[in-house]
């Protein structure tokens, strides 16, 4: 699967990794490839290994053997999160991980790229016109512009993964990770995410874990099917609904279409 | 803090430091607006605790880490302050010798080397901040760097407090062991005993506490305090936004000690003895209830809480003193059971009520899901 060429061309890259969990093998020597700029949905049962995936690519998780290459020669294995964040990987957790006691702005205010994220540099920094400007636009962005200075506690739902997703994106990351976005959203809110992620999508690559097949037939491009720790099938969505395999693993546990 | 929240700062500021002093200088002792020499310098005592309390904010309150060793900083500032009141008494002392009683009590023919700083002033003052920090970073360091937080936090500070009251207590410690540092005379030339000094004690207390307030007021303003309070929060965000919370919980731990310790040095002169009992594992614990019944992650009712508890267990002491412990206890039970956000949130809500708004738009208070005693959350 690894040809040479789309492999120069990706920005992340999973070759061969293994994640074993005292014998479970959560991720079981998969290869997996996303391209610059480009909008992929990981779709799989549950147990198939999607968040792991994620998990291994920004550091939370340690793959047991395997090289995890980011953008052309970084090997992000032995890489602690921090350091992953600042080489560009942002992840947006499934449950909405924002700050809920202070205002929405401050929550955009402190996940902002920045030179130094030291305590004395933010002691003592004062935030620039051009910083601001970036955070009103951001809000613009993800549709929280009314909402700046509310407490995001008290945010809908739907509104606090926007939030997150804004968080994450004025980190500059290349390669966003995002783990099932829409769950418990409306489906107004599911459409309007589906809109976001795809006007990031020209910017940054993205890589959205997802259960809801509607909203993968709205946003996705291409689509890897995981199961059991491996990827089973990968193409437009199409191809992916109408494989025998793919089939066969879903019939068994879930459907595909709901 | 908003624009009212400044005024009253304001406010307070000048009935401590001026209404207070001079009801106890002007009016005859026969008036009913006298302030006695007692009521003064115990009010001095409540106000050094404050400035604890606001360190105890910090960290507990704002960045959700609890805390129950912060009498062991107290204790190192109080302490330094204590060592070098005991070198002034001199020849003043009960054996008249140029060593502390107990020493002579306790046979010890020389000064201990670690005595011999304590001899100047500034290196007291300078130290009962500078200890309790340097003690925090080292403890701190470790502690945090293993990832240790939560409940287990709580325990192994808890095991610190227990660890420095069975130091403080040995006699070959060369601190005065059981009955501590006492019969202090003088403090750069004043004597102790004159209520003026006492005064001039109160009135550095108040400027003491202001300043700290100020202090703590900046932090929580800075991007640095929307951290701390972001790792309360999340702090799995707070990584994957690019920042180390072990730095942030490291700086809040020694901000927290030296604020501890600046309570020590101020409580040492104004009451006269610091012993091992100030300094172990239950002072530490009712320190923690000060800040709860005040009010967690506001500074005005971490000052409140600790003035009020003091003042409550001072008066009630006196009423019925073997019914104390059980007050205290129950009075915790109360405020995390049915006031999260302690006196300053009931008067949030008691203003709102007036008012007829919702409590928006003011300082924000602690959600009642935070009200775990524990911070223990996932």
């Amino acid at each position: 699967m690894a040809e040479q060429s789309s492999f120069q061309n990706s920005i992340i890259y999973l070759d061969g990794v293994t994640v074993d969990y005292d014998g479970f093998k959560a991720l079981n020597n998969l290869t997996f490839m996303v391209d610059y700029k480009e909008l992929r949905v990981v779709i799989g049962p549950n147990g198939a290994g999607k968040t792991t995936l994620l998990d291994v690519i920004c550091g939370k998780t340690k793959a047991a053997s395997g090289r995890v290459v980011f953008g052309q020669d970084v090997d992000l294995k032995g890489k602690r999160e921090d350091e992953i964040v600042a080489l560009g990987i942002g992840r947006k957790f499934q449950a909405p991980s924002i700050y809920g006691f202070l205002t929405v702005w401050e929550n955009l205010d402190l996940s902002l790229k920045r030179s130094s994220k030291g305590v004395f540099a933010t002691l003592f920094g004062k935030s620039t016109a051009g910083e601001r400007a970036r955070i009103a636009e951001n809000l613009e962005t993800i549709g929280l512009k009314d909402y700046a200075h509310t407490r995001a506690g008290s945010l809908s739902h739907g509104q606090k993964q926007w939030l997150e997703i804004g968080m994450v994106i004025l980190q500059d990351p290349s390669l966003l990770l995002v783990d099932e976005p829409v769950a418990g959203m409306t489906d107004e809110e599911t459409e309007q995410t589906g809109q976001l992620l795809q006007s990031l999508a020209e910017k940054q690559a993205i890589v959205v874990i997802e259960h809801d097949m509607e909203f993968v037939r709205q946003i996705a491009r291409i689509v890897t099917v995981l199961h059991e720790g491996a990827v089973i099938c990968e193409g437009s969505v199409e191809k992916v609904q109408a494989d025998d395999r793919v089939r066969e693993i879903y019939l068994g546990r879930q459907k595909v279409a709901h | 803090m908003n624009r009212a929240g400044g005024t009253a700062f304001w406010v307070v500021g000048a009935i401590l430091l001026l209404v207070m002093p001079l009801l106890n200088i002007l009016p005859p002792e026969d008036s009913w607006f006298h302030l006695s020499d007692f009521s003064l310098n115990r009010f001095g005592k409540f106000l050094a605790f404050g400035i604890l309390a606001l360190g105890l904010d910090l960290i507990w309150g704002y960045t959700g880490i609890l805390s129950l060793g912060q009498g062991v900083f107290f204790g190192l500032g109080a302490y330094c302050m204590g060592m070098h009141m005991m070198l002034t008494i001199g020849k003043e002392s009960v054996y008249g010798s140029d060593l502390p009683d107990f020493m002579v009590w306790n046979q010890v023919k020389e000064l201990p080397i670690f005595w011999k700083p304590f001899y100047s002033f500034p290196v007291a003052v300078i130290g009962s901040i500078l200890v309790p920090m340097a003690f925090a970073l080292v403890f701190g360091f470790f502690a945090f760097r293993s990832r240790i937080k939560g409940v287990y936090f709580a325990i192994i500070t808890q095991a610190l407090a227990l660890v420095a009251w069975l130091v403080f207590n040995r006699n070959d410690t060369n601190l005065g062991g059981t009955n501590g540092l006492t019969d202090f005379k003088q403090v750069i030339g004043y004597r102790l005993s004159e209520p003026g000094t006492q005064r001039v004690l109160y009135i550095i207390t108040v400027l003491c506490l202001g300043a700290s307030y100020l202090f703590c007021q900046w932090i929580i303003r800075s991007r640095a305090g929307r951290v701390l309070v972001a790792v309360r929060d999340s702090e799995k965000r707070v990584v994957f936004s690019g920042y180390t919370p072990a730095n942030y919980k490291l700086f809040v731990f020694v901000v927290a000690a030296a604020l501890a310790g600046l309570a020590g040095m101020l409580y040492a002169p104004q009451v006269g003895i610091i012993t091992p009992a100030q300094i172990g594992v239950l002072p530490s614990l009712e320190m923690v209830i000060w800040v709860a019944v005040g009010g967690r992650a506001s500074l005005a009712g971490a000052v409140l809480g600790a003035v009020s508890v003091n003042y409550g267990r001072s008066v009630l002491t006196n009423y019925f003193p073997e019914l104390w412990p059980f007050i205290l206890g129950g009075l915790f039970v109360l405020v995390v059971l049915l006031f999260p956000d302690g006196l300053i949130g009931m008067m949030r809500k008691a203003k709102s009520l007036l008012s007829r708004r919702k409590p928006d738009g003011g300082e924000p208070v602690v959600p009642a899901e935070k009200a775990a005693v524990l911070e223990g959350k996932h």
